[in-house]
């Protein structure tokens, strides 16, 4: 308060209430129904629910799928990042506005068209489907809708990285008689660590909740393309609110801890590119 | 004559060193152009395709469908709510964490970006258990006989926290990045506190606000896991534009859920144009601010020598 007598602005107490008000509707009062009833629940039935087989398969599917989505994300995130900020070549302004793609495009229209493309007559099915490579009602397909969702993420926290990249260093390796290949693992590679681990991590935390691109293309099969966040709509859906509740405290209480990794791996990357 | 030569060479040498060599180049090239067809350019011209797959007049058809009517009305009504008051609270939120200093400001900061790592899905059933028949307010919601969930207050409620961080996230930085002392001079000229906000911090935001509210009605307009959970999915009654997808995917007609679902691709692309419309203004905005086209430009010149020389010194 002893800070306010500097500042002649009006309206600190109105839109920090405001903002308070609403932060408390929207968010706090609705997560502290879900631990309130959560905690109404006991031990033993959240342990049953939470870690029953079905719920282990879909927490199975939901991690292996959104960590390989987000391994894909990474790899190919680095490289179209790349060939974004270091080369000219037509095309580029068009792919590069087009990274966003995702973010703008719904889910469901995301999940409507892969599961097309990758059907049995769909553009890259009938090509993919005799090879044996099946993407819609797979888990294959769940690991492909999850890329789609993730991969602006990949790509953007990395670009403005490498746009800022200090082209000297690299002209110093090479008056060290540096290769192209050895700079870009010595020299390249380290200092963009940090960043390409937080775009894998977010990747991979947008991968974990989403639901409505996979709801097409997977199928929805127990035990073989259900996802958690599937399970818990499902439970839902047949009135089982306890099981509902249980696995959505242990998928927010999963996001939580990523996203305090995000936030300490931000930090690292932040000192790192300031050393 | 051999100076030059052998600059020259050593010019080429070190571009040799730190660029790629051309075939490594073409195949970085090659495989990020091939993701991005398989990821970003087939999935939209699909969804075209298959929406017009039996001509204009099962299109058309499929969009004058009284189900699909409702779908659209919904939408619309459930972002003209939920955009306009996270625009207020965008406002609200960075003006006061942008232009004062004061204690748990760090923390307020982490709980706006909140929605953001909670699973749709997890926050429609939170409001489920918040005002459904079991929920907390369930029985006396009931008993004033209000409705909140598998109606519109419910899909506004779910819409309105899955976009919650959107316009709040874009005008912090630019808030900040503004700083506070027009405003104070505003105020010292004796304008009001709503004056001053109206023609000197709303001018400054415009961009940012606008690109916000832009982010923001596309997911308002596009959210499904969270709409799904607490409308009910009722055909023509609670189902917005995407939920009205999926109901025609369940059905026989292939093309319908994808003559609806162009609608929405449709919005993407707009989102997209106007998103890298205002990138290239601001970008533009920035080189003009770095270089005032105000500038006489026979002082900028006198002044480059003069610096040229000051550094050689």
């Amino acid at each position: 308060m002893s800070k306010k007598s500097f500042n002649p602005l009006p309206g600190f107490r109105i839109t920090l209430g405001f903002t308070l008000f609403y932060l408390s509707v929207i968010v706090l009062i609705p997560m502290a129904a879900l631990v309130i009833k959560v905690l109404g629940i006991s031990w033993r039935e959240f342990w049953e629910t939470a870690f029953n087989e079905r719920a282990l398969a879909a927490y199975k599917l939901s991690f292996g799928a959104s960590f390989i989505a987000a391994c894909a994300n990474t790899v190919f995130g680095i490289i179209l990042a790349w060939v974004l900020v270091r080369y000219k070549f037509p095309g580029r302004r068009l792919v590069d506005a087009l990274i966003d793609f995702p973010f703008a495009l719904p889910t469901a229209v995301a999940g409507l068209t892969l599961a097309n493309l990758f059907s049995d007559h769909g553009w890259l099915g009938t090509f993919l489907v005799p090879q044996g490579i099946k993407g819609a009602f797979t888990p294959l397909g769940v690991m492909i809708a999850l890329t789609f969702v993730g991969m602006p993420f990949a790509v953007r926290t990395l670009q403005p990285v490498l746009e800022n990249f200090d082209r000297g260093v690299e002209e110093a390796a090479a008056t060290l008689g540096a290769g192209r290949l050895r700079t870009f693992a010595q020299i390249i590679a380290p200092t963009l660590l940090p960043t390409v681990i937080t775009g894998f991590a977010l990747a991979f935390a947008r991968a974990i909740g989403e639901y409505g691109s996979v709801v097409f293309i997977s199928g929805n099969l127990p035990f073989q393309t259900e996802i958690a966040p599937t399970l818990v709509v499902m439970r839902l859906e047949s009135f089982d609110y306890a099981g509902a509740m249980a696995l959505a405290v242990m998928l927010m209480i999963f996001s939580f801890v990523l996203l305090g990794m995000i936030n300490l791996l931000e930090n690292w990357s932040r000192r790192f590119q300031n050393a | 004559m051999n100076l030059k030569k052998k600059y020259k060479e050593l010019i080429s040498k070190s571009d040799r060193s730190t660029r790629e060599n051309p075939f490594v180049k073409w195949l970085l090239i090659l495989i990020a152009m091939a993701f991005a067809a398989v990821f970003l350019l087939l999935p939209i011209i699909n969804v075209f395709a298959q929406a017009f797959s039996k001509g204009f007049g099962a299109y058309a058809n499929a969009l004058a469908q009284p189900d699909t009517v409702a779908a659209i009305k919904l939408t619309l009504i459930v972002a003209a709510i939920s955009v306009p008051l996270n625009v207020l609270f965008g406002i609200a939120a960075s003006w006061c964490l942008a232009k004062f200093e004061f204690r748990g400001k760090a923390i307020l900061l982490t709980f706006i970006d909140l929605p953001f790592s909670v699973s749709p899905v997890v926050a429609g059933l939170m409001f489920v258990l918040l005002f459904g028949a079991n929920g907390l307010l369930g029985p006396w919601l009931q008993a004033h006989d209000i409705k909140v969930i598998f109606a519109l207050p419910g899909i506004v409620l779910a819409t309105i926290f899955v976009t919650f961080p959107f316009v709040a996230r874009e005008l912090i930085p630019v808030m900040q990045a503004a700083g506070s002392s027009q405003e104070q001079a505003a105020m010292t000229l004796g304008a009001s506190g709503w004056k001053t906000f109206w023609h000197v911090t709303l001018p400054s935001i415009k961009w940012g606000l606008i690109y916000g509210v832009i982010l923001c009605n596309a997911r308002a307009m596009g959210e499904f896991g969270a709409v799904f959970v607490v409308s009910g999915h009722i055909r023509g009654q609670t189902d917005t534009v995407p939920l009205h997808v999926e109901t025609l995917y369940q059905e026989v007609d292939p093309a319908a859920p994808f003559a609806v679902a162009s609608l929405l691709a449709f919005l993407a692309l707009i989102t997209l144009a106007l998103k890298a419309w205002l990138e290239w203004r601001t970008e533009r905005h920035h080189e003009a601010a770095q270089h005032p086209p105000e500038l006489p430009l026979v002082v900028d010149t006198s002044h480059d020598t003069e610096r040229f020389a000051r550094g050689r010194a």
